[in-house]
């Protein structure tokens, strides 16, 4: 397979090393920090009107979390080899330690959050269902059916405990990717000590945005209300941290522009030909300025109900194509160019193929489908839980 | 070089000893090889480089490279007058087999044949996230392709372009200073090749080693050095527009 | 115990973690390779792996120990540097057995010019040729001893 090639590149950096499924990750794995910092802002930052997305919003980041580590393994040369990071972590390694951070996020963090939020609903579960469900739930429980006002009080507490300790590890989750990115000191695109910061605010607008979308997708779905109050506060969040995240990614801009290294001229040339649509128009114009620009009308402006919903969907759609648009760049954009700076590759991504966009089109379908399971199992709704509860009671 | 014949029977056992032991391939290392005793570099003199692409195929058939990957390769540089910043550089097929013939081009032109640098500062081996890639104790970085999981990850982190994935074993792969024969006291195939001894092997912990001599006594360059590297690949006569 | 009734749970919970940690460190000690750490965060065996890898090329000094009559011609001419393998390939294999391997005859029409066809590039004392006006495509021993293939050193015309 003929890779055209601009100019002059080393012969060995003229194929890809990092496909599609690399920027699926940093993606995936943003939502789930996004996600769960929403859930914190009700949790230890006590703002009431997000309650309803609350337990929407840690399922999220768990069906996200789960599928992560799915399009590493499939990029992988070895990925029965995979075990060796957690057996010999090479602690120099920003990859190897970012194996025990995520696991720490997954374990430590999010399945206890949801675990003790969970709790009480679990335990009345195990008791009113029937045949499989009823194993599941039982299994749940560690073998405790203890849902005393006492024995939940200590669940809110520790719950609370968790989400603190968990705030600063959903920033450890994404910030990491960004320095595995930005500790790279042999590429220029990548290497920045703003890549962690820019990556950790890119993922918490694709992670507010997403539980934006469900929470009014399944709202439409299930034939609910939507809590304007609780979709306005998302949305007023969403637009604050998309201010930060385009002032950060500016910064950087105008940062290189003015510095002009020895990078420069390769990596301008770059984003005005090779990167064009994917970062000028889809990542700044349709993705970052479009959505701030809709929000800013909304907070501006005092508008009708059902209009300030349509923005809502519409900026949300717009921000989850312009962050998957960022980490494009990012991944593919460092590697289109050569690290001798006078010269250009081509990503050929193939479709049906191991690292393809078949596969990586499934695996972004993925995290929704166990979303689904996980709605099914834990229903994240207020009044479907007390129905159950009041059921289960009045079944006694 | 005379040969007397008493000289002469003295070498060919020694040379069949030596041999036999070169061919016994046993899995230690060579028994007088002590790895604490050496430090391995390389010198490259660009002011002799002839872009025959002799240490291209030699090493392509001494570590059995695929094609279209490159553990070394020479790059042909062409700087009009006097603009570092632009010079024209092609290197068809890691200029394996040498380079079309080009008679006027004015300017400066001239061969810069690559390599790992052999890093005593290594970013690759830093950033590999299970130890399968390492700085060996005498200076050689290495790659144990029984543990690499293949992520790549080393092959973005070094500046140089040196590494890639062998799409046989789908590790990471590079030069390894071709160390199954530098511990046996033999060159490297691309040194042992060069017509101009333009690259020679350096063991920089060998005071009486002359390339050694030579690093201490005339101009020389690395890579890239503001990345800090501690790259042991040495170029003489390197001109400021080489990347 | 009373006071712990309600936090039951908890204790459970964290029996799970301790009993997973443990089964981790256990698999751990198992899997880690013997020689792994010996000589740094790498597996020391792998040292040993590389260097028992097969050689290709003999290297000058053994083809020298037996081709002494070649060597006598080739290290007073302008050859004496170029090591045998460099034209004649790899071929410690025909070291390890002559008879069996027999190096390649070479065609020094295509040979001689990897190195000697001029190019700007090549350093400018390098002997260099425009192969087609030199010699119109002719053979290069046709004129030249391609172990000392100066002509004013005995090559012959």
């Amino acid at each position: 397979m003929q890779i055209p090639v601009e100019g002059f590149m080393y012969p060995n950096e003229v194929e890809l090393q990092w496909s599609v499924l690399i920027v699926l990750y940093p993606f995936l794995t943003g939502l789930v920090a996004g996600a769960f910092i929403l859930a914190s802002l009700e949790r230890v930052f006590r703002v009431e009107e997000v309650k309803p997305t609350y337990r929407l919003a840690l399922l999220t980041a768990l069906a996200f979390l789960m599928i992560a580590p799915l399009p590493l393994q499939l990029h992988l040369g070895h990925p029965e080899r995979s075990f060796e990071m957690y057996l010999t972590p090479h602690t120099s390694s920003a990859m190897a330690m970012f194996g025990f951070v995520y696991l720490w996020y997954l374990l430590a963090v999010l399945v206890l959050e949801i675990w003790l939020d969970y709790r009480r609903d679990i335990v009345v579960m195990s008791q009113s269902t029937t045949g499989w469900k009823r194993l599941i739930y039982r299994a749940l429980t560690l073998g405790s059916s203890n849902i005393s006002e006492r024995a939940l009080e200590i669940d809110e507490r520790a719950g609370w405990l968790i989400t603190v300790i968990g705030i600063p590890s959903a920033f450890l989750l994404h910030g990491y990717v960004g320095f595995i990115f930005g500790s790279v000191k042999a590429n220029p695109w990548w290497s920045s000590p703003l890549m962690p910061v820019v990556f950790l605010f890119s993922a918490m607008v694709s992670g507010i945005a997403i539980v934006m979308l469900l929470y009014m997708f399944l709202c439409w779905v299930r034939d609910e209300e939507i809590d304007m109050r609780c979709v306005d506060t998302v949305a007023k969040y969403l637009f604050y941290t998309f201010i930060v995240d385009f002032s950060l990614e500016m910064l950087d801009l105008i940062h290189r522009i003015y510095e002009a290294d020895e990078s420069f001229r390769s990596l301008d040339f770059m984003v005005h030909s090779r990167l064009y649509f994917s970062h000028i128009l889809l990542q700044i114009l349709l993705g970052t300025l479009a959505p701030i620009g809709l929000l800013a009308l909304t907070q501006v402006l005092k508008l009708p109900e059902g209009q300030r919903k349509h923005i809502y969907a519409l900026a949300g759609c717009l921000t989850m194509v312009g962050i998957f648009a960022m980490r494009w760049n990012v991944v593919i954009g460092g590697q289109l160019f050569s690290k001798s700076f006078l010269g250009y590759t081509t990503y050929k991504m193939g479709f049906v193929a191991r690292e393809g966009l078949l596969t990586a089109i499934i695996l972004t379908i993925l995290p929704f489908v166990i979303l689904a399971v996980l709605i099914k199992f834990l229903p994240p709704w207020p009044e479907k839980s007390t129905a159950a509860i009041s059921a289960a009671a009045s079944a006694d | 070089m005379k040969m007397t014949r008493r000289q002469l029977l003295v070498l060919l056992p020694a040379a069949a000893v030596a041999w036999e032991h070169v061919l016994a391939g046993t899995p230690e290392a060579s028994p007088n090889y002590d790895m604490t005793e050496h430090w391995w570099g390389m010198l490259i003199d660009i002011t002799k480089c002839i872009g025959c692409g002799s240490c291209v195929r030699a090493c392509q058939l001494e570590n059995h490279v695929p094609d279209d990957y490159f553990r070394t390769w020479v790059e042909r540089y062409h700087v009009t007058d006097w603009e570092m910043e632009y010079p024209k550089v092609d290197s068809p097929g890691g200029g394996k087999n040498g380079f079309r013939p080009a008679r006027e081009e004015g300017g400066k032109n001239f061969f810069v044949p690559k390599l790992c640098n052999h890093c005593a500062d290594s970013p690759c081996t830093q950033v590999c996230p299970v130890g399968a890639t390492f700085v060996s104790p005498d200076g050689v970085v290495l790659v144990d392709q029984k543990y690499c999981l293949g992520c790549r990850y080393c092959v973005q982190a070094c500046p140089y372009g040196c590494r890639f994935i062998n799409p046989n074993t789908k590790t990471a792969n590079k030069c390894t200073l071709c160390y199954h024969r530098i511990t046996k006291g033999l060159t490297t195939a691309c040194c042992e090749v060069c017509p101009t001894a333009t690259r020679q092997l350096a063991d920089l912990k060998n005071p009486k080693d002359p390339i050694h001599e030579f690093l201490k006594t005339h101009s020389v360059q690395v890579l890239k050095p503001h990345l800090a590297t501690g790259s042991k690949c040495f170029y003489y006569g390197l001109d400021g527009a080489v990347r | 115990m009373k006071r712990f009734k309600d936090s039951e749970h908890l204790f459970r919970l964290a029996a799970v973690f301790v009993v997973g940690i443990t089964l981790f460190l256990i698999l751990r000690g198992l899997l880690v390779p013997h020689s792994f750490g010996q000589y740094g965060h790498y597996r020391g065996k792998a040292i040993t792996e590389i260097a028992a890898l097969p050689i290709a090329y003999a290297g000058h000094q053994v083809c020298e120990g037996c081709h002494t009559d070649v060597q006598d011609v080739k290290s007073k001419g302008v050859h004496k540097g170029v090591a045998c393998e460099s034209c004649h390939g790899p071929l410690a294999k025909h070291a390890e057995d002559p008879a069996s391997v027999q190096p390649e005859k070479l065609d020094t029409a295509k040979l001689c010019v990897r190195c000697h066809e001029a190019n700007v590039a090549k350093p400018k004392n390098f002997p260099q040729v425009a192969s087609e006006d030199h010699s119109g495509g002719a053979a290069c021993n046709s004129c030249h001893k391609p172990h000392s293939p100066a002509m004013n050193a005995g090559g012959s015309q």
